[in-house]
């Protein structure tokens, strides 16, 4: 039985592929694509003012509105201002954590290393959340208490604290894909490049930094795409600061519509940022 | 390449479907401002196991928040239903809660029960079958936000008002006034609070009535356009007071504790949990009055297990749980019978139950519409879904 049945199989080509990819297939097309559509269909319906019930009509109230009221604008370029700052952060913390751990850590500190940089994806994102909230306290947190001794205070919640909380969350998704992108570098570029007479920064800025430039940018895609949709960290660490999420968030019980009109602000970002990375060739070399 | 064609074919043709399919459910909601005809309970059946509740935190005690205070338990044990709770943050989400038709029972305050009753997510209550319902104080029954056109859509569960909430040890002299929360050069700047909802407008609206009332606002849900930009301004003028706007209890508790939060509004629970941490914190009542709410439990119309709601529903409306919730909760029990039980001999007086003075210059969240609640003709007034953008707008800011 199952013998003819893998005869039959072999016979059919056409076959054995419908059977491997009927599952996915279907799992992309109606629980992803299908999902990005209804939304995109919701972005148009209304409200009913009254009850709050959906109102299945074509309008472009909801549009209107997001492009007239400037608090939208606002916390679009906030949200876009924090998540550039985040990845910028994440980079620049990334960079030479991944070298040391790729390039000069011995092999047995090297695996300790890349296990200590996972251990706080194992945290719940909450905890360290809130951890960072009691921290960042204004006048009490510990935060405070060290900046206290250089005459500084805490930043206390509001954009900063928002986007040290991503940075730190996000981090070991930019550290990881660099460390692989710099273990894949023959150590031997770095010896030539020196030989020849390069500095220290020439060699990285002309030899290492176009070599994990592809990797940068696949961390930056983590980075960039979780921190323009978080509405999290913005409520605990925001103080009265919102982010995009928090938008949707306000918005998703009330005004159903509108929360879809609004995230499809983030969707649009995103497609312009995997565009603009697709035309660097990044994606290629990935 | 054909292949790729075609797969591609077939996906947009799959999403197009889906989106059809989307479309053509769901065109009952029509209800265009008439009321939905939704049949009453006639008889109470056998239990069906449990009850899936929405509530406002503090409403449905089992013991796990302190073992001394449990009206579930019993309860569960002597009918059956395992009472499932979901505690809603804001009446908006309240509203969202009940639209998914999973939850048999709701405690809507007056900003949500209207916008139930006409969205045809409640269904009438059939007072018979509640017996408790008879204890209930008169002046709490068959009001504008729990009954239609002479029928009860609900069993009253108590009231209070929203209080001005102050750190003793930090604010001083006392505040006896809401103007404390929109002085500009108040000397708590950044750790003032405010409840993060469309209806805290209705605050602002409530001092404007009392501070100018050359803009003719008597009834804070009743705003025509010109006296809710005039509150919307007072909103804007206090934004950077602000240091929080609060809509989770816990963290904004956990704010007055920690001094991020000095000075705001708050509920009487949430006084109750920061002493209970050792906070030196007080909450008053202005006096210019207050925003407050009348709460009422409600029925899905979808309720899978109707039997449970409506034993659920009588359980706490009796003397006991009435009086058990109230006091918890700090408000004043809905049932005439609850004030014997009470564990302070006095939480009735303190709490104003049977004291229709003290109510006079609270006002109950409802829900404001375009034909103005206060009765005026020759204006329109903003309706609550305008507040939600505004609200939106000034966070967003």
């Amino acid at each position: 039985m199952l013998d003819s049945l893998a005869t039959s199989m072999h016979r059919k080509p056409r076959l054995r592929l419908a059977a491997l990819l009927t599952a996915p297939v279907l799992w992309l097309v109606v629980a992803y694509l299908g999902a990005l559509a209804t939304l995109l269909v919701t972005a148009f319906f209304t409200i009913d003012s009254f009850t709050g019930n959906v109102v299945k009509k074509f309008n472009l109230e909801n549009f209107y509105d997001m492009f007239t009221d400037a608090a939208y604008k606002n916390v679009v370029l906030r949200t876009l201002g924090i998540a550039i700052s985040v990845t910028v952060i994440c980079s620049i913390m990334a960079i030479p954590m991944a070298f040391y751990m790729a390039k000069i850590a011995k092999p047995k500190s090297q695996k300790l290393l890349v296990a200590l940089v996972l251990t706080p994806l194992w945290a719940s994102y909450l905890v360290k959340i809130y951890a960072w909230r009691t921290m960042l306290e204004p006048n009490t947190g510990v935060v405070d208490w060290l900046l206290g001794s250089l005459g500084i205070h805490s930043p206390g919640f509001g954009g900063p604290a928002i986007i040290i909380g991503l940075s730190y969350l996000w981090l070991p998704y930019m550290i990881l894909p660099i460390f692989a992108g710099l273990e894949r570098l023959p150590n031997n570029l770095l010896d030539a490049s020196g030989d020849l007479g390069a500095h220290n920064f020439y060699t990285f800025r002309k030899i290492i930094l176009p070599l994990i430039f592809p990797s940068l940018v696949a961390g930056s895609m983590f980075t960039f795409s979780l921190s323009l949709g978080d509405y999290i960290t913005a409520q605990i660490l925001g103080g009265k600061l919102q982010m995009l999420g928090s938008v949707v968030y306000q918005n998703f019980s009330i005004n159903l519509p509108f929360a879809a009109t609004i995230s499809m602000i983030p969707v649009t970002i995103m497609a312009i940022y995997l565009y603009l990375v697709r035309r660097t060739g990044a994606l290629a070399s990935m | 390449m054909q292949k790729k064609r075609l797969f591609s074919r077939i996906a947009v043709a799959s999403v197009a479907a889906l989106i059809l399919a989307g479309c053509s459910s769901g065109s009952d909601s029509a209800s265009e401002g008439g009321l939905p005809d939704i049949e009453m309970m006639q008889e109470l059946g056998a239990g069906e196991g449990q009850v899936n509740v929405v509530a406002w935190a503090g409403y449905v005690e089992n013991g796990s928040t302190d073992p001394a205070v449990d009206w579930v338990t019993g309860f569960e044990a002597e009918t059956g239903c395992k009472v499932n709770v979901k505690n809603g943050t804001s009446s908006d989400d309240m509203v969202a809660l009940m639209k998914t038709g999973e939850y048999d029972v709701v405690s809507a305050s007056g900003d949500a029960s209207l916008r139930l009753i006409y969205g045809g997510d409640v269904a009438p209550i059939n007072t018979n079958l509640t017996p408790n319902y008879a204890d209930v104080f008169e002046n709490l029954k068959m009001q504008q936000w729990n009954s239609v056109d002479g029928v009860a859509y609900g069993v009253p569960h108590g009231r209070g008002a929203n209080l001005l909430a102050y750190r003793t040890d930090i604010v001083k002299p006392a505040p006896t006034s809401w103007g404390s929360v929109f002085d500009a050069d108040s000397p708590y700047k950044g750790t003032i609070t405010a409840y993060d909802s469309a209806i805290y407008i209705a605050d602002a609206a409530l001092y404007l009535m009392a501070t100018q009332p050359e803009l003719g606002i008597t009834y804070p849900y009743a705003l025509d356009q010109a006296q809710f930009d005039a509150a919307i301004a007072l909103l804007e003028v206090q934004k950077p007071l602000i240091g929080e706007y609060w809509g989770d209890y816990l963290k904004h508790v956990a704010s007055l504790k920690s001094g991020g939060s000095v000075l705001g509004t708050t509920w009487q629970i949430n006084i109750n949990l920061a002493k209970g941490e050792k906070t030196p914190v007080e909450g008053i009542k202005p006096i210019e009055g207050s925003t407050g709410w009348s709460d009422t439990w409600m029925v899905s119309s979808t309720a899978k297990n109707p039997n449970c709601a409506y034993m659920w529903i009588n359980h706490i409306a009796s003397p006991e749980a009435n009086a058990g919730v109230a006091e918890w909760f700090g408000e004043a029990p809905s049932n005439a019978k609850s004030c014997a039980l009470t564990a302070d001999p006095n939480h009735c007086t303190t709490f104003h139950a049977a004291d229709d003075a003290y109510w006079e210059d609270v006002y109950y969240w409802n829900t404001a519409t375009e034909a103005c609640l206060d009765g005026r003709t020759d204006v329109k007034c903003v309706p609550y879904s305008e507040w939600v953008k505004a609200w939106s707008s000034l966070r967003n800011s």
